[in-house]
């Protein structure tokens, strides 16, 4: 039996998709349920630290919308250039349930550059659910900011060397 | 310039020690060319090209001055970040791990159902 990763793994994919995946233990339908009923998808949905998914509309049907909101609540974490509310939402465009549910995301501030699709396909094996998100930008410019911002993270350390450089360089003179 | 390029251009323009070296150089204050060849044993046109690919990269901009148009150093390529994008990973993660916990509790609610205990 093979130790399967549940960890978060975002990857590019194509021109212009993106691929979150990511490991539960727990069936399908769980999984399935916490994505699509609104009380269910407050407790978890939520953006950084001390925002809220403050409204959350779901209109389960094929043509049907829905609406998220996120709120800011005090002494949030503000690394989001001083905004106080988030929205989103879009349109569903397939279900079926519990396994596929593709929809249109677009953000209010639309920081992607035109709507999204977003595929998700949840595989159970014993008990255990492998979520696949596929999000397609609507242009490859726009999945490689999103990319390029994810690795930046992971190069911020070459960043803070580049700093102490510096920093030793002006005391060294 | 995509921020894709944008990134390739920094780190092209940081992958090399003299370039370094001139950044090191310039954060003690502005310099002319003549200057910055000064502690190295290159010439001042090879300088220009290091200065060049630096320039590109927006880690470095020349005064507009005479003719010893001094450079200096730009820090804002940088620090370049946006909230959302640079915490999109952050808050997925921390999405997730609430996820795996509002599933715990979903599979116990289901359990005690199955076997018809009040919850």
């Amino acid at each position: 039996m093979n130790m399967m990763t549940n960890a978060l793994q975002v990857a590019p994919a194509g021109e212009r998709e993106l691929t979150i995946t990511r490991g539960f233990a727990a069936p399908r339908h769980l999984v399935f349920d916490a994505h699509t009923r609104p009380e269910l998808v407050k407790r978890w949905l939520k953006g950084p630290d001390g925002w809220e998914l403050a409204v959350c509309e779901i209109d389960l049907k094929v043509g049907g919308k829905y609406r998220y909101v996120w709120k800011k609540g005090a002494g949030a974490d503000d690394g989001m250039g001083g905004y106080q509310e988030m929205g989103m939402g879009g349109e569903y465009r397939e279900i079926a349930v519990p396994e596929r549910l593709v929809n249109t995301e677009l953000f209010d501030m639309d920081w992607t550059g035109g709507e999204t699709l977003c595929t998700l396909v949840l595989v159970e094996e014993g008990g255990h659910t492998t979520l696949t998100n596929t999000i397609r930008y609507s242009s490859a410019e726009a999945r490689d900011a999103v990319l390029a911002s994810d690795m930046e993270k992971g190069l911020a350390p070459s960043y803070d060397r580049l700093d102490a450089l510096l920093e030793e360089a002006a005391h060294a003179a | 310039m995509t921020p894709s390029e944008r990134l390739d251009a920094t780190f092209t323009a940081l992958a090399d020690p003299t370039r370094r070296a001139i950044l090191a150089r310039l954060a003690l204050g502005e310099a002319s060319v003549a200057e910055l060849a000064e502690p190295f044993a290159m010439s001042q046109p090879a300088i220009s090209k290091h200065l060049k690919v630096l320039e590109r990269a927006g880690l470095v901009s020349s005064g507009i001055a005479a003719q010893r148009r001094p450079r200096r150093i730009e820090a804002a390529p940088l620090a370049e970040a946006s909230g959302w994008l640079e915490k999109y990973r952050e808050i997925w993660e921390r999405n997730y791990q609430r996820l795996d916990a509002l599933l715990e509790e979903m599979k116990q609610l289901e359990e005690q159902a199955r076997k018809g205990k009040p919850q």
